[in-house]
This record gives C-alpha cells, sequence and structure tokens, in this order.
C-alpha cells in the first residue's frame, strides 16, 4: 500500500508527572521507594556521631545530646516507620526472586516470607540481649 | 425495562480525531455479560464505527486487552456484574500508541519480543532419526510458568518504567527470555544475556510488581526479571574472573 494514502496517525499518550498519584499500587510503590529519604539521612547521622566520636568524647556527648531533641526523637519514629514497611514490602517481594522448588512444584511464597520475619526476631531478640548483658 | 450499565469508550479515528475523546453507551445488564459481549452489544446495535480487537473470547488469545476502570484487564475475563450499577471506563492499552478506538499499536513489543530469540537452540542439533528431545517433568517445571504467556500485552501496559523508558525490554519479552535461559534443551543462553544484561534489560526493571499483578495467566514476569537480575549478576563476576575471549 502507498503510505501517503495511509490514514494511521496513531496517539501517543503523555506520562503525566502524577501518574503514581491514579492507581493505589503504585502509589504503594513510590512510598516504598521514598522510604530511602528516611535510611539516608540515618545514615548520615550516623556518619556525623562518627566523626563526632572520632573528635574526642565531649564532641560524642555533644552528638548523642543532640539526639534528644524532639526533632530527632520525631525523626527517629518515622524513620522506624518507614523502615517497617520498607521491611514489609521486601519482604513479600523475596520470594520472587527466591524461586525454590519442591519436586515439581514451586515451593508456596508464605514460608519464606515467614522466615523472614523470624530471621529478623532472632537478630532483635540477640541484639537486644548484647545491650542488656 | 431492562436494567441498562453506562459504559463510556475512549474514542480515536485518526482520520477524523486530533485527540481521544470519551462516548457514552447504555448497554443492558445482565450479569452473565463480558465487557468484551457489552462491547459486541454495542457494536451490533448502537455504533458500527467502534473498534477493537477480539478472538478467542475465552481469555487464551489475549486479542482484547484494554484499560478497564483504568486496569488493565481481558475484557473477555471481565464481567459487567463486578462494576454494576457503577459505570464502566474502557480505554485503550495504556502505554502503547491509540491506532483507532480500543486498538493500541503493539509493534514495538512485538519487536522485542523477537529481539529475546524466542525459540530453542538446541545443544546437539537432533535428526529426525534420532527422536525427539527427552525432557523430564521436574526440567520442564523449571521454566512452565513462564511459559504460560499468552502475549496480551496487560503487563506493559501495567508497567511505569516501560511508560517512562519505552526502550525498556518489558515484563513479558523478560519473562519469555527467563523461559527460553531455563529451558535445559536451549543453548541460547549467550546471545540473551546480551539483551537481559543492558540497561534496558533487567535493570531497567525498578521492581514496582505490578505487571504479575494484572497478568491474566500468572505468568509473574516481575520474578522472571527478579531471576534475570540474578543470572546477569553471576554472568558479570564470572565474566570478570574469565580472560578475555
Amino acid at each position: 500500500m502507498n503510505n501517503s494514502q495511509s490514514k494511521r496517525k496513531p496517539y501517543v499518550r503523555d506520562v503525566k508527572k502524577d501518574w503514581w498519584l491514579k492507581n493505589r499500587f503504585y502509589s504503594f510503590y513510590m512510598l516504598r521507594e521514598f522510604t530511602c529519604v528516611f535510611a539516608a539521612i540515618y545514615v548520615v547521622i550516623l556518619l556525623w556521631g562518627l566523626l563526632r566520636l572520632s573528635q574526642g568524647q565531649v564532641a560524642f556527648e555533644g552528638w548523642l545530646n543532640a539526639l534528644h531533641s524532639p526533632v530527632a526523637i520525631v525523626f527517629h519514629i518515622l524513620a522506624l516507620i518507614a523502615m517497617l514497611y520498607h521491611a514489609k514490602t521486601w519482604f513479600a517481594l523475596a520470594p520472587k526472586a527466591t524461586r525454590l522448588f519442591k519436586g515439581e512444584e514451586l515451593f508456596p511464597e508464605k514460608p519464606i516470607v515467614l522466615s523472614q520475619y523470624i530471621a529478623l526476631a532472632v537478630v532483635f531478640m540477640v541484639v537486644l540481649a548484647i545491650f542488656i548483658i | 425495562m431492562a436494567e441498562m450499565i453506562e459504559i463510556e469508550i475512549l474514542r480515536y479515528r485518526p482520520e477524523e480525531d486530533q485527540e481521544p475523546w470519551w462516548q457514552s453507551y447504555q448497554v443492558p445488564y445482565s450479569k452473565e455479560l463480558s465487557v468484551l459481549g457489552a462491547l459486541g452489544y454495542i457494536k451490533d446495535n448502537l455504533d458500527s464505527t467502534i473498534s477493537y480487537r477480539w478472538s478467542c473470547r475465552m481469555a487464551i488469545c489475549g486479542s482484547c486487552g484494554m484499560m478497564v476502570n483504568n486496569i488493565p484487564k481481558l475484557s473477555c475475563k471481565t464481567f459487567l456484574r463486578d462494576y454494576y450499577p457503577n459505570k464502566i471506563r474502557l480505554e485503550p492499552l495504556a502505554n502503547f500508541p491509540i491506532e483507532r478506538d480500543l486498538i493500541v499499536d503493539m509493534s514495538d513489543f512485538v519487536a522485542k519480543l523477537e529481539k529475546i530469540k524466542p525459540y530453542i537452540e538446541p545443544k546437539e542439533p537432533r535428526t529426525l532419526e534420532q527422536g525427539e528431545y527427552i525432557q523430564t517433568p521436574k526440567e520442564l517445571a523449571q521454566y512452565k510458568q513462564f511459559s504460560m504467556c499468552i502475549n496480551c500485552g496487560l503487563c506493559y501496559a501495567a508497567c511505569p518504567q516501560y511508560a517512562l523508558n519505552p526502550k525498556f525490554t518489558g515484563p513479558a519479552a523478560l519473562a519469555l527470555l527467563q523461559r527460553y535461559n531455563l529451558d535445559n534443551r536451549d543453548n541460547g543462553n549467550k546471545d540473551r544475556m546480551k539483551v537481559l544484561n543492558e540497561d534496558e534489560g533487567v535493570w531497567g526493571c525498578t521492581f514496582v510488581g505490578y505487571c504479575s499483578e494484572v497478568c491474566p495467566k500468572g505468568v509473574d514476569p516481575a520474578a522472571a526479571i527478579q531471576l534475570g537480575k540474578v543470572a546477569s549478576s553471576k554472568d558479570y563476576m564470572i565474566a570478570m574472573l574469565k580472560p578475555e575471549e
């Protein structure tokens, strides 16, 4: 067919900036990605603490005191919530990257997800025990 | 009078329209009627100019994919009863150029499927006299799930990465790539790894995961892509340790 006579005029839709607000699945995905901001700030705070530690006891205690400020406490609570949410989503996605077979059957997702919560609980208890001892 | 349901369709006629527009139709409601059936009613009784694709009407051909209330679905597998009495909005599959009404141009998708060499490249070519390639049920299980794709394109319509970067190889093609790489009869792994390792290959995926949610056949392309990332990382490490060929 002669192309000059074609009526074809494919219409390409733009991706709008608020595409992730149009669907709940995308919104939760963006929320998951946004938790990295809290992780990044938390890392900076820890690195700052290490730097202050290297500068001596007075400097380190100044950093510790700063962590007791209401802003720091609110940030750490928010960061904890963000990290728990991130961990939940990550645990839920883990079976996709660990495809195990039981004979010819795909190993069910639930035990894989659950085992991560158990591992987290064990690590939590060990850390807690170290601090108490 | 029969109960009616409102169906809004995004219209686009390239010879007349500059951009798509919404048109509303009233269709007699019945709980057995699928969205595709409703489109048939509209085409036969209300407006013969409406264009859409369909073939098997039993969720195996993959032709009738469209956005139903902003979610990619096979219209033959989607029923009015799940929406009634609210209206249903039908649009062509997202992330593809609109050809006409509910029909999209899928040539980019098909080109990507071709790119990953979706066929078995045998390790040892066999003659007819030598008989068939033997495979155990366990070996079949390794890739079977990824071979169930019907190329409907719903996963591409669900993938924001493909929307933002159309060069991204995309869920179905990468799942198909994994299907052949996991097949023990195949030896085309080396060629496919080039496609898989690219920025536009598995590394273009940021694991949104909606592709697997909308897949009507349970293929789980998100899982295939994550396995691809593991394979790509292994490939990278092995290439670092191996001398240049």
